[in-house]
């Protein structure tokens, strides 16, 4: 029944042993993403980015801001000056909340009345959402006790009424923040692997090498290659688009065109990084393992999961390498928050960047020669 | 005539290992050039280095006057290339590649169709326009991979064992085209392991272990010292029990070297040697032995010189 078991295995053990490469690949790379990624995912919300517009400026509205600063779930970004950039930055995604005092709000506790703050949250993304809700209410409860416990006489409310106001997304449905970011996920990993295998196919047939010996040029060749990947890449977004309109109400407030003009510039890059891929991998193994090497970290650090922000610092320097981080960020900023060119520029502008930076490499890499 | 190919000191090595080493070559133009030598005596390595694939560690060599690291580019125009693996697109139909390649050699719009045409013509391929390449049996790839390799028509062509694995009708065919093409002033640079195909060459080289250890036509090869000394003869041994026989001959002291070859004994003896050696087999009880005096064979030149640098 076993027969020939030994033998296969033994043989088999060498070739596990024989392909440093995978090996390699196999045993090391979960090591370093279970550190990395042990570190980088954490369920708790913490360092919510947080602007503040303070009408009040006294001594109780700045105790209030200390408590929530001190809690360790908000940073402040900045401060601001009016109403509107209060908005504004929600919608940038500088921020997920925003804090507005009352400039009544320190006579109001002095007269012993009932004092409201207003708080804007970003409702793109619901987890951070409704987390940080629950923080809020928390610290003002607290805070509501510990005026009550000082003063003599007793209120009829609670001192400090925290006014939530949801933005975007109110009633926090989990597929508005899930989809588009899984949209993003879906283009990167069709259009790097297409790309990647694509070229790597000519290697292991050899193709390429015949290639070399006409006179195509080294550009030539490349973007012949790319630029078919690049409209399929393209196709399969609005697909991707169409579906989480349709199947899952997730809707479009802001621009289309807009959304596929920053849509384009992450297909670039998605195929820079498949170029870059294919120069790297010999064959179609090494090709997945490598992507995996990219969609892993694009999964768990680019803010589709888990916000960047609760991440610890070192780990940030990741996260914005990775253009996925930047095109979900455009993705949920115009469809949820009707963001515009102008809120979203700089988003873009990585992206192209990181985008240009890889293509770069790889096509340094990709000599027509063999060695 | 000009040449068509001249290396001088060419050499590749990977790391610590040298596969090409000091290799010197000139190939006129027309010639046929067979190119031969073991597995891994570093063939492929300087059809790649002339075709401009790999870069030479040291040397230098000239193709159709063009200096294969400087002018790599505008060599790629004059030349074509069939790897050893056959590398044509398999989901793409016999005449698709061929108009890919076309279409990458530059050959304007007006003139692809006849050009195509052309190659398919003296590729015999006719039938097959249609077909997946990859569905292709092994001679007719090779033919198709001739055609691609020939749509530009290039002065000089480089076959890296263009008839390895294939039948050998096929393999002849293949060959008469070679003849047509050289007919038309096409120079050819081919590797591969058959003698027979070696002899038809107007010049050979020999590389073992990453030297080019001679070159010349094969004539010249058979009459070089090194393989017909004076005073030796080549003789032919037909007789029952080879192995036996050879090593009764080996001990012989007229016998310089004894070698099989299919259903014979290759014997370099001493001349004058043949009754003599007739007697003696017949003595050992091989009364049917006939000794027959012959020609060196290219085989035997090349055995012979393999077995001189192994002893060295």
């Amino acid at each position: 029944m076993f027969k020939g078991l030994t033998s296969v295995m033994y043989k088999e053990t060498f070739h596990i042993l024989r392909d440093f490469r995978t090996l390699f690949l196999m045993l090391l790379l979960p090591v370093m993403d279970l550190t990395i990624f042990g570190y980088a995912i954490d369920l708790e919300v913490r360092n919510i980015a947080t602007v503040v517009y303070n009408l009040d400026g006294r001594q109780q509205s700045r105790e209030l801001l200390d408590m929530f600063a001190n809690s360790g779930y908000f940073t402040f970004e900045r401060v601001v000056l009016s109403e509107a950039e209060l908005e504004r930055a929600i919608v940038r995604g500088d921020a997920k909340i925003g804090l507005k005092i009352p400039p009544d709000y320190s006579d109001r506790l002095l007269r012993g009345e009932s004092a409201q703050i207003q708080v804007l949250l970003d409702g793109s993304d619901s987890t951070v959402a409704m987390q940080a809700l629950q923080v809020i209410n928390a610290i003002a409860l607290r805070k509501s006790i510990d005026i009550i416990s000082q003063s003599a006489n007793m209120p009829g409310a609670f001192p400090i009424d925290a006014r939530p106001r949801v933005l975007f997304n109110p009633d926090m449905k989990t597929p508005y923040f899930m989809v588009p970011g899984l949209v993003g996920m879906i283009m990167q990993s069709v259009t790097m692997l297409l790309t990647a295998f694509a070229v790597v196919r000519e290697k292991e047939t050899g193709t390429l090498e015949q290639l070399m010996v006409t006179p195509v040029s080294r550009l030539g060749l490349m973007l012949g290659k790319l630029l078919p990947f690049g409209v399929v890449g393209f196709i399969e977004m609005v697909f991707a688009l169409v579906l989480m309109r349709i199947l899952f109400h997730v809707p479009i407030a802001g621009n289309v065109v807009l959304l596929g003009m920053f849509g384009l510039i992450f297909v670039f890059a998605t195929l820079g990084m498949g170029l870059l891929i294919s120069t790297m991998a010999q064959n179609h193994m090494q090709a997945v393992q490598l992507a995996l090497l990219i969609m892993l970290p694009s999964i768990l650090m680019s803010g589709f999961m888990f916000p960047i922000e609760s991440m610890p610092k070192p780990l940030h320097a990741v996260a914005y390498a990775i253009p996925a981080t930047y095109w979900i960020r455009i993705l949920r900023g115009i469809s949820l928050r009707a963001a515009g060119f102008a809120d979203l520029w700089d988003q873009g502008l990585w992206m192209l960047v990181i985008g240009v930076v890889v293509l770069a490499v790889a096509v340094s890499r990709f000599r027509k020669t063999l060695a | 005539m000009t040449q068509a190919i001249r290396t001088e000191n060419l050499t590749r090595r990977f790391g610590n290992f040298t596969a090409v080493d000091g290799v010197n070559l000139e190939i006129e133009e027309g010639d046929i050039f067979g190119f031969l030598g073991p597995n891994g005596s570093g063939k492929s390595t300087v059809i790649r280095m002339l075709c401009g694939l790999l870069l030479p560690t040291d040397g230098s060599a000239q193709v159709l006057g063009y200096d294969v690291v400087r002018d790599s580019e505008k060599v790629k125009h004059s030349i074509g290339y069939m790897s050893q693996q056959f590398s044509l697109y398999p989901d793409l139909t016999v005449m698709e590649n061929l108009t890919f390649y076309a279409r990458i050699y530059g050959i304007p719009r007006r003139d692809r169709r006849a050009r195509i045409e052309e190659v398919i013509a003296g590729a015999g391929i006719q039938d097959y326009r249609k077909r997946l390449a990859g569905q292709l049996s092994g001679g007719w790839k090779q033919r198709l991979a001739l055609a691609c390799a020939l749509v530009h028509r290039p002065r000089l062509m480089f076959l890296d064992e263009p008839t390895a694995g294939i039948d050998p009708v096929a393999r002849r065919e293949l060959w008469n085209l070679l003849f047509d093409l050289s007919g038309q002033g096409v120079t050819f640079f081919v590797t591969t392991h058959y003698m027979d195909e070696a002899e038809r060459c107007s010049h050979v080289g020999y590389i073992y272990y990453s030297k080019l250890i001679v070159r010349g036509t094969p004539n010249e090869l058979k009459q070089l010292e090194e393989i017909s000394p004076p005073g030796t003869a080549r003789l032919e041994i037909r007789c029952s029990r080879l192995p036996s026989a050879m090593r009764i001959l080996a001990e012989k002291p007229y016998v310089r070297d004894v070698t099989i070859f299919a259903d014979s004994l290759h014997v370099l003896a001493e001349q004058g040697n043949e009754t003599r050696m007739a007697a003696d087999l017949e003595a050992a009880g091989y009364p049917q032995a006939q000794v027959i005096s012959i020609p060196p064979t290219l085989e035997d030149v090349f055995v012979t010189l393999t077995q001189r640098r192994k002893a060295v």
